[in-house]
């Protein structure tokens, strides 16, 4: 069996470091959120009084990010799941080139697609001052990963198979749709939900060009609070983000651990 | 695709067209006919190549992004093989807290860099013990290559792990039967074996940091990064031309980049990242 020597003590002790490197700073962040007064240390005793502050404070931000996220969700499920089965049924060369072109707003900046959007569509007051505006940017930015998410599943499967026995036993398009399709290709499309949820959650360069101040979201919310509020409320909103999103994320390791193979997430290269 | 399909097929993709039309191919024609529309006209689009300031803030944050890329792989490789090749308790949940910073917005990564390297920050207070001198880097280049590895580490470890569980022990093995010394072992068989899954995850670490915002955004409004600079363009100088024309330009690189590792790894490859 291995045999420790000093290059595996060396090899694991790096290895921890890296991991601490990459835990330790939510751990400060998170007792800073919980600690009285932060100058003087974890010895001024622990308490929630910054994270009521915060709910007081930024509720309406946190709302107003579940609110998009649901609404971007239910967007990205009516267009994107369609527009994947579509795609690999198919098999055209501009269903090629199409497929290529839904992915390239994951490899543009967040700041590119806000400046576009912005100057597309700014001059439409109401829509540029309300939720909406966000939403769109928002939509924008995951549907990809959703369309990507069903096209995995929907392309590792025998589809044509499936819908020709469906078919042969009188089944109509959509009967096929609704009662083949989509059980076949419900993991892709809850990996992906949870996917387009916690982004949506967590976007910031959109949300930042794309937000007034009456449309502020969480994350906007924690830039305004680091900028401007004293470190214990910036870390007790942090505190609130990582309490919202770390269950989703979670959730996507459990469900997503079998299925690795199949359900080839889209990288996020957007922060 | 029997033809009598056609017609339901265009009524379930209609729906994404349009609205990826209205979204993002009008509104990119309209962000490259502004970029050309200032001052410059056309000639906007090489600005970054002719402006000094520019093209500093270009060079700056290639720079920063290739450092961060090519530290992230040593580091993530590194550790990443020890996390495939050795079973212990407690690996799962290691392996689990790594990829929590997975979806963390750069505002927040901004924020633990501020805890680590801040005034009041972890580095300041060990070494304000040791040293009597308070380390504060958080808000420099320093801290924007920290927070950037931050977010390239789990993103690069997750793709070298996965691509290092399909390596053949045998070709180990076989080397080190023919006297490889582990250096060799690493360099002529375990790095071209990872070779696909470093140069896809490289690229989306390269990618992710050139468009990073939210991190320098926390961090210091002043750095001269990229993003920064077309943000700074945009809402303090009101140059909107330049904005557009710089944020085409940062667009066309990440998206080259990814583009072209993807077209050098494999597609099969590249779709694990």
């Amino acid at each position: 069996m291995k045999r420790f020597s000093l290059g595996f003590a060396l090899w694991c002790g790096f290895t921890l470091c890296v991991c601490a490197f990459l835990v330790v700073p939510i751990v400060l962040s998170i007792m800073a959120g919980l600690t009285f007064n932060i100058f003087q240390g974890i010895t001024s005793g622990l308490t929630l009084t910054w994270v009521f502050k915060v709910w007081d404070l930024y509720r309406d931000t946190i709302w107003l990010s579940l609110l998009i996220a649901v609404c971007c969700l239910g967007c990205d499920l009516v267009v994107g799941v369609p527009a994947a089965y579509v795609l690999v049924k198919a098999q055209s060369r501009t269903a090629r080139l199409l497929e290529e072109l839904l992915a390239v707003p994951i490899a543009v900046p967040g700041l590119a697609l806000a400046l576009a959007l912005i100057q597309t569509y700014g001059a439409f007051g109401g829509f540029r001052k309300s939720w909406t505006f966000i939403l769109a940017g928002h939509v924008l930015f995951t549907l990809p990963f959703m369309i990507r998410s069903v096209i995995a599943v929907l392309s590792s499967i025998d589809l044509q198979a499936l819908e020709e026995g469906a078919a042969s036993l009188g089944a109509s398009f959509w009967q096929r749709l609704w009662g083949v399709v989509l059980p076949n290709a419900m993991s892709g499309i809850v990996a992906g939900a949870l996917m387009v949820f916690t982004l949506s959650v967590g976007e910031f360069n959109l949300t930042w060009m794309l937000h007034t101040p009456l449309t502020k979201t969480l994350p906007v919310g924690l830039a305004d609070s680091y900028a401007s509020m004293r470190l214990e409320i910036g870390s007790a909103y942090t505190l609130l983000f990582f309490i919202m999103i770390v269950p989703m994320l979670l959730f996507m390791q459990w469900y997503g651990r079998p299925r690795t193979q199949r359900v080839a997430a889209a990288p996020v290269t957007e922060l | 695709m029997r033809g009598h399909e056609r017609p339901y097929l265009f009524i379930l993709g209609a729906p994404a067209v349009v609205l990826f039309a209205a979204l993002f191919v009008i509104p990119a024609v309209r962000l490259l006919v502004v970029g050309a529309s200032g001052d410059e006209g056309i000639a906007a689009y090489l600005a970054v190549f002719t402006h000094p300031r520019y093209f500093s803030s270009l060079v700056s944050t290639l720079a920063l992004s290739i450092g961060v890329t090519f530290t992230a792989l040593l580091v993530s490789t590194i550790a990443g093989l020890f996390l495939t090749r050795h079973r212990f308790p407690g690996r799962d949940l290691i392996v689990g807290l790594m990829t929590l910073p997975l979806a963390f917005p750069g505002v927040v990564i901004g924020f633990l860099v501020i805890m680590l390297a801040g005034r009041l920050g972890l580095i300041g207070t060990i070494s304000m013990l040791l040293t009597g001198h308070k380390i504060v880097f958080a808000y420099s280049l320093g801290g924007l290559f920290l927070g950037y590895l931050y977010f390239s580490i789990p993103r690069v470890i997750l793709t070298v792990m996965a691509s290092a569980e399909k390596l053949d022990p045998h070709l180990e093995e076989a080397a080190r039967s023919l006297g490889a010394g582990p250096w060799r072992v690493a360099r002529d068989v375990i790095i071209p074996g990872l070779m696909p899954a470093l140069i896809s995850s490289g690229a989306i670490a390269f990618a992710t940091a050139m468009g990073a915002f939210g991190t320098a955004f926390t961090l210091a409004t002043n750095l001269n990064v990229l993003p920064m600079t077309i943000y700074t363009e945009f809402t303090l100088n009101a140059n909107i031309a330049m904005a557009s024309a710089l944020s085409v330009v940062l667009g066309l690189i990440t998206w080259g980049a990814l583009a072209a590792a993807r077209s050098a790894a494999g597609a099969g490859v590249a779709a694990a990242g």
